[in-house]
């Protein structure tokens, strides 16, 4: 039992994000889990078993990471995008506004809503891919804290597209023309070794590639990347995006006229 | 004696770069019921507003008792509940959760919540829609949460703006009683209202805004002793056939229909020598009441008064 009155409200946030995607699970829940599972089957098993191995593993077992990925950064950041995004809408974001509530604790609150989403659906997809393929788990801690991070940038640029969009066409933008996009490229089905030396380069410039690829190594223990380096990376994206975030909140960009 | 807002020379530019707020000065003391009066577009939500931090202000200063707004952030906050005139919730959320959450908000742990969302509930008429989605509600029920929700953290001062717009006359007496009680009970309450009667049946004090500036800030019995006018419809007991010609000063009679004679008053004239030059001509009256509004009226003459003798 919490309380400090701020502690108070960051779990009335989350309590009432949680409520939300779960009320509405046939529109948060099920579709990613129904659309990755198709991957699991007609990639992993069909396509898969023709392709044979990729960095040294059954190609089913290469690209479960790569789309449990998926599943979290396009789960936490429409999370959050779409809440704040109908809170604003709805004007039900002045509710929030009026009361005492520090603004990183609003931005924790709806952060810990998209993150609760992302590892939500991520560990579904999760429990899905164990039909499909063992997952070793080579280092519990990587895999772990890299989906955390991933799952808290994730969230918090959902958060910054829902400060910025003023219809629902701006909240779909990102997630359709530049997260789906950098995804897939990000190496989560192929390894870029693959790849011509300049495309290598390009994928190097794609922070999701890092990200798969961290998680990839928790998991399987092989990886194109230096671990450290991506984790150093993922740590700065955090914290400039929350600075970010929190400097919005303070302007009242969007939210107070 | 506290005084519960205090704002000086509020200036508001917004960003389309109407002026909304021309240095708007005003005091609202401390278990005061304030009425803020003025036109479509004057600015009463503009001030609204930015007492609850929504709008930002362009310039000035704003006291919540005493304290300052930017300086004491939680303070402040803490001690004042809003109605909006606009509908501001979630359209698919239950009304009990929405009551429940606005109590987290403000840091209320959860045990008292659910008994102040209980209390609040049931004295605004909705217990039983607790588990109804909130866009089901009729109009009057939604305004009549927003009020639930506005007191589940107790403030000290409630603000409403236009309350009672699009609420039924019977509903709108059952609100004016439960405002009445709760400002008995030492709520300070400031309303803003487009139904003068409203005004001039709830509130001590009262501003008139317009334009962004305030034009009058007097207490509703002054404004009423001002007005050199007051007119009254009088129901007669028979028809009506006779004579309505006196020698009376200040009074004029107007038959409107064969019940119901119309009694303009100046002056200083009361309502007592209406009725006895009535009397005189053999004409029992069997009841009364104001005709229109006065205040409307007074509004009416205040807006050309500024206007001719303004800028
Ligand atoms: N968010 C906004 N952006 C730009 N202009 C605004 C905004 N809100 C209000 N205004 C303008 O500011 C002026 C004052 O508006 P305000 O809503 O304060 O009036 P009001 O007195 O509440 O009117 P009403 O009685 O119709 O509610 C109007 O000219 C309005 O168009
Ligand atoms: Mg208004």
């Amino acid at each position: 039992m919490f309380t400090d009155h701020r502690l108070i409200a960051f779990e009335t946030i989350i309590i009432k994000e949680v409520r939300r995607f779960m009320r509405i699970w046939t529109q948060t829940m099920l579709p990613p889990v129904i659309t990755i599972s198709l991957y699991f089957v007609i990639f992993g098993n069909l396509v898969g078993s023709r392709i044979g191995e990729m960095g040294g593993f059954r190609y089913m077992e290469f690209i479960v990471p790569g789309l449990i990925m998926m599943a979290v950064i396009q789960n936490s950041y429409s999370n959050v995008v779409s809440s704040f995004f109908s809170q604003k809408f709805q004007r039900s974001v002045e509710e929030l506004l009026v009361a005492p509530i520090p603004n990183y604790v609003i931005l924790s609150g709806f952060i810990a809503g998209g993150m609760a989403r992302g590892l939500c659906v991520g560990f579904i997809v999760t429990l899905v891919s164990l039909f499909f393929a063992d997952l070793p788990l080579y280092s519990p801690v990587i895999t772990i804290s890299v989906v955390l991070f991933t799952s808290l940038v994730f969230s918090l640029g959902g958060f910054i597209n829902a400060v910025f969009a003023n219809n629902f066409d701006d909240v779909s933008i990102i997630p359709t023309f530049v997260l789906t996009p950098l995804i897939y490229l990000g190496g989560v089905f192929y390894s870029i070794e693959l790849l011509p030396p300049f495309w290598q380069l390009v994928s190097r410039l794609n922070p999701i590639f890092y990200m798969v690829n961290t998680f990839r190594y928790g998991i399987l223990g092989t990886s194109d990347i230096d671990v450290a380096w991506a984790f150093a990376m993922l740590v700065l994206f955090a914290v400039l995006l929350f600075g970010a975030c929190i400097w919005l909140l303070r302007r009242g960009t969007g939210i107070r006229s | 004696m506290t005084v519960a807002i205090s704002v000086d020379k509020l200036e508001k530019t917004y960003a389309s770069g109407v002026v909304a707020l021309k240095g708007v000065s005003l005091e609202v003391e401390q278990g005061d019921f304030f009425a803020l009066l003025g036109p479509n577009g004057a600015g009463k939500s503009t001030f609204i507003g930015i007492l609850s931090t929504l709008v930002r202000r362009t310039d000035g200063d704003v006291r919540i008792f005493g304290r300052n707004v930017d300086t004491h952030v939680y303070r402040t906050k803490l001690d004042l509940g809003v109605v909006p005139q606009e509908i501001n919730f979630s359209q698919f959320e239950k009304v009990g959760d929405i009551v429940m959450t606005q109590a987290g908000y403000y840091g209320l742990p959860r045990k008292l919540a659910a008994q102040r969302t209980e209390k609040y509930l049931k004295q605004l008429g909705l217990w039983e829609k607790r588990d109804t989605r909130s866009r089901l509600l009729s109009g009057g029920m939604k305004r009549r949460m927003m009020i639930a929700r506005a007191l589940v953290h107790e403030p000290r001062l409630l603000i409403l703006d236009e309350p009672t717009a699009g609420v039924d006359i019977e509903l709108r007496r059952s609100m004016w009683d439960f405002l009445l009680e709760i400002n008995r009970a030492g709520t300070t309450i400031v309303l803003t209202t487009h139904y003068l009667e409203e005004a001039e049946q709830l509130c001590r004090n009262i501003a008139i805004i317009d334009e962004g500036r305030i034009i009058e800030d007097t207490s509703m019995k002054k404004l009423l002793l001002e007005l050199d006018t007051h007119a009254y419809i009088l129901d007669a007991e028979a028809d009506l056939d006779l004579d309505l010609r006196h020698d009376e000063p200040g009074l004029s009679l107007r038959k409107v229909d064969s019940h119901s004679i119309e009694a303009v008053l100046s002056g200083g004239r009361d309502i007592n020598s209406a009725i006895a030059v009535l009397d005189r001509l053999g004409i029992r009256i069997v009841s009364m009441r104001n005709k229109a509004n006065r205040l409307e009226q007074l509004f009416l003459s205040r807006l050309r008064a500024s206007e001719n003798g303004g800028d």
